[in-house]
């Protein structure tokens, strides 16, 4: 793996391939020093041109528990504000050599072509509401260590599906785990066409008995200016989780930050069916696991005398090299 | 006051070219068939049976070997020549070129320039320049609104007067009902053909692509194909009711086509266009997210595609129109939702259709010649005939040629076109525009008698 731009272009392998080496770290996390050597000397540049505390901080951990490290490079009080195209920006931060960037940005398949202009590995940590891969990982994981293989499990992704990358990397990742997938919201924030995806689409909570997760959407306040829902009080009343139609089976999902009373009721983010703080948990040893799967891990390692992307080769080194392949 | 000639530009030495053996195709006339073609004076002197006509002095000669096609050059009533103030995208001179290397012999420029042109002087100014500068003949349009504000009318009588063929405010819908009327009812004054861009903006809201199944999954905002269908038929009622001449621009939408079919049996006086690019492409060519795919209207879905190429196989849709929209390389190279919509089509428009759909038997070669051609009597002027006696304007085309689009580079100051790295068969080898040699491939062999 040379890049993580998106889930869809990974299969259920990759995906338990990073879940696995997620678990590795994770028993690192438990040690009294937290930290391994695995990526000493590589640099992770964090590129934000999002307002983002818990990714960005995420990622920074996993770097420095790496111990890459780590240069934080926010879009806000930069070249950017004085109107350097994205490709300048990222043309003058590779002059510093990252081995890999972690992007996020508001626009759909900018890591992509940001792949296509710098040497280093790309980590899609959000782009527009395309997808954000990393929270699918994470989301697997915690679902994972909680549940064992979700093989025929039922997930229904509840509330503003149009307007988050969360949605739609998560639709992929649980359906590649096995899972069957249903998204339900208002119907002016479930995007026509999203059934294409494999997911079934409802506009009530009305089955929602027969899901084994549930994961609950942030519902932004600005979508009741753009006038996507009457008000957020009806929202709540149609589409809220809460003590009356959570089952005690179901286990609770949220990909934070939390507005309570208005997607999750308080007392249903504090039971403990919901995994929420485990989500949060898994975010670094699942960041962790995939800068050490593309700087470390099989095929991901770069000739260290390359500048370019043209002179990029895949040269087979790291312990754990699939020799198979 | 004599009233402006509608298309300027285009000036050169009458060309004296004599094509030997070529298959003969137009329409209009009728005719298909093996012929020599003598053009003396920039105009068609005589049309002989093949082989049958010597080169007179000073007259080259091109060999069709009773193979290369010539056929009435193209008319395209929808190009951003981007001048004044976007010459960076395009002007007058590279534009018309790029126009002539795809076969054209005219085009008519829209208005929504910086500034815009809504105002006689600048219509004059930019006329000027393009007796100086076009390569072929250019007409223009002129804003119905100023500054494609929406709101007030330009001084339509004064600007058609100096030379505006119509109105449009292309690149934006004329949303208000109540301001359409107006120009309607104004037009009954100045004459002119009001050109329509459909968009209703309360629909297609901040969306950049087609809403469908593919938006969906890439989380771009959608536009639904009603932002476009449901203005058409809006603007079809007001038409009837004023007894306007309108004419709808780039149909996107299979419901537009209906609108369109429905208007005309009604006998409004409407006709429509269709782009290259929505006649070949859908949605699924966004899927990359390559900003060359992306445009207003957007590429829709396949049933939309289908639906367009049977209105222009039908006559619902009139001509082909490319609606070349050139944008600079820095412009395009960022996220594709950043990026303006737009793509070139001039070079590429009659080798993507003769591929896209002559080629695997969904249009026939004439009826495709004759919607490229239409465009010109649309907006009242005379469509080129391949007769004795008419100026010449002639595209001289191989059937057999196998290129590659942009493997030479482009005439266009921009390379943003859709359809560059496709494989294309068919490509235009001369273009003669009223009369003028306008463009020739490097390869076609001329030989001086």
């Amino acid at each position: 793996m040379r890049h993580l731009l998106s889930i869809e272009e990974l299969d259920r392998a990759a995906i338990e391939r990073i879940v696995t080496q997620a678990e590795r770290f994770a028993e690192v996390s438990d040690r009294e020093i937290k930290k391994v050597p695995a990526l000493r000397g590589r640099m992770v540049l964090n590129l934000f041109y999002e307002a983002s505390t818990r990714t960005r901080s995420s990622f920074e951990l996993a770097a420095k528990r790496l111990s890459a490290d780590v240069v934080n490079f926010a879009a806000s009080g930069s070249s950017v504000e004085k109107g350097e195209s994205l490709k300048d920006t990222v043309l003058t931060l590779s002059a510093h050599k990252p081995d890999a960037i972690v992007l996020r940005t508001p626009w759909a398949g900018a890591s992509e072509l940001v792949s296509r202009w710098c040497p280093a590995a790309i980590v899609n940590a959000g782009d527009g509401k395309h997808e954000h891969p990393t929270q699918a990982l994470l989301d697997v994981y915690t679902l994972k260590r909680r549940l064992g293989p979700i093989d025929g499990a039922a997930i229904w992704i509840v509330g503003d599906v149009a307007h988050s990358r969360v949605a739609r990397s998560d639709i992929l990742a649980f359906q590649r785990m096995g899972a069957k997938v249903t998204v339900a919201g208002p119907p002016t924030l479930i995007p026509r066409g999203i059934e294409q995806l494999g997911c079934e689409v409802r506009f009530d909570l009305d089955e929602l008995d027969g899901a084994d997760i549930v994961y609950a959407l942030r519902m932004q306040r600005e979508r009741m200016s753009e006038t996507w829902v009457p008000s957020l009080r009806e929202y709540a009343a149609t589409y809220q989780i809460n003590g009356r139609n959570l089952q005690p089976r179901q286990i609770l999902m949220h990909p934070g930050p939390v507005n309570r009373g208005v997607e999750l009721s308080g007392e249903v983010v504090d039971s403990p069916q919901a995994v929420i703080t485990a989500q949060v948990e898994a975010g670094v040893v699942v960041r962790m696991a995939v800068l050490y799967e593309l700087l470390a891990g099989s095929g991901g390692a770069r000739d260290p005398g390359g500048t370019g992307a043209e002179q990029r080769i895949a040269v087979p080194v790291g312990a754990r090299q699939d020799r198979d392949a | 006051m004599t009233p402006a000639e509608p298309l300027i530009g285009g000036a050169g030495d009458p060309a004296n070219i004599l094509l030997r053996d070529v298959r003969a195709l137009d329409p209009r006339e009728g005719l298909d068939t093996r012929r020599d073609i003598s053009v003396r004076g920039g105009r068609i002197a005589e049309l002989a049976e093949p082989g049958t006509l010597a080169a007179a002095d000073g007259q080259e000669t091109i060999d069709g070997g009773g193979r290369l096609l010539a056929m009435p050059a193209f008319f395209d009533p929808h190009v951003h020549l981007r001048t004044p103030g976007q010459e960076h995208k395009e002007d007058l001179e590279s534009g018309t070129r790029a126009a002539a290397a795809g076969g054209y012999a005219g085009v008519i420029a829209m208005p929504n320039t910086a500034p815009v042109l809504d105002s006689a002087p600048l219509l004059g100014a930019v006329r000027e320049a393009a007796a100086r500068q076009a390569r072929i003949p250019v007409g223009f349009l002129a804003a119905i609104t100023r500054g494609l504000e929406g709101e007030q009318l330009t001084e339509m009588a004064e600007l058609a007067a100096h030379g505006a063929l119509g109105f449009t405010d292309d690149g934006k819908p004329v949303a208000s009902a109540g301001t359409l009327r107006k120009a309607l009812q104004y037009q009954r004054l100045c004459g002119g053909v009001l050109a329509l861009h459909e968009e209703d903006p309360t629909l297609s809201r901040a969306g950049a692509m087609h809403e469908g199944a593919v938006s969906a999954a890439l989380g771009i905002a959608g536009i639904p194909t009603v932002a476009e269908s449901t203005m058409v038929a809006r603007d079809a009622m007001l038409a009837g009711y004023e007894d306007g001449r309108v004419h709808f621009m780039h149909l996107s939408a299979a419901g537009s086509v209906l609108a369109v079919a429905e208007a005309k049996r009604r006998g409004v006086r409407a006709s429509a266009e269709v782009s290259p690019h929505h006649l070949l492409l859908t949605d699924d060519d966004v899927r990359t997210l390559d900003t060359r795919m992306k445009m207003h209207p957007p590429l829709t879905g396949e049933s939309d595609r289908q639906a367009l190429l049977e209105g222009l196989r039908d006559g619902t849709i009139d001509c082909v129109a490319t609606d070349h929209a050139p944008h600079a390389r820095d412009e395009k190279e960022v996220p594709f939702e950043q990026a303006p919509m737009g793509t070139t089509g001039l070079e590429t428009a009659f080798a993507a259709l003769y591929t896209g759909l002559v080629m695997p038997g969904r249009l026939g070669l004439a009826v495709l010649v004759e919607r490229m051609t239409a465009g010109a009597a649309l907006f009242g002027l005379p469509a080129a005939r391949m007769a004795a006696q008419e100026p010449a304007s002639i595209a001289l085309a191989d059937l057999d040629a196998r290129w590659v689009a942009g493997e030479h580079g482009w005439e266009s100051r921009s390379e943003s076109c859709c359809f560059a790295g496709r494989a294309l068969q068919g490509r235009v080898l001369a273009t003669l525009a009223a009369g003028v040699l306008a463009h020739r491939d490097r390869t076609l062999e001329m030989v001086e008698a």
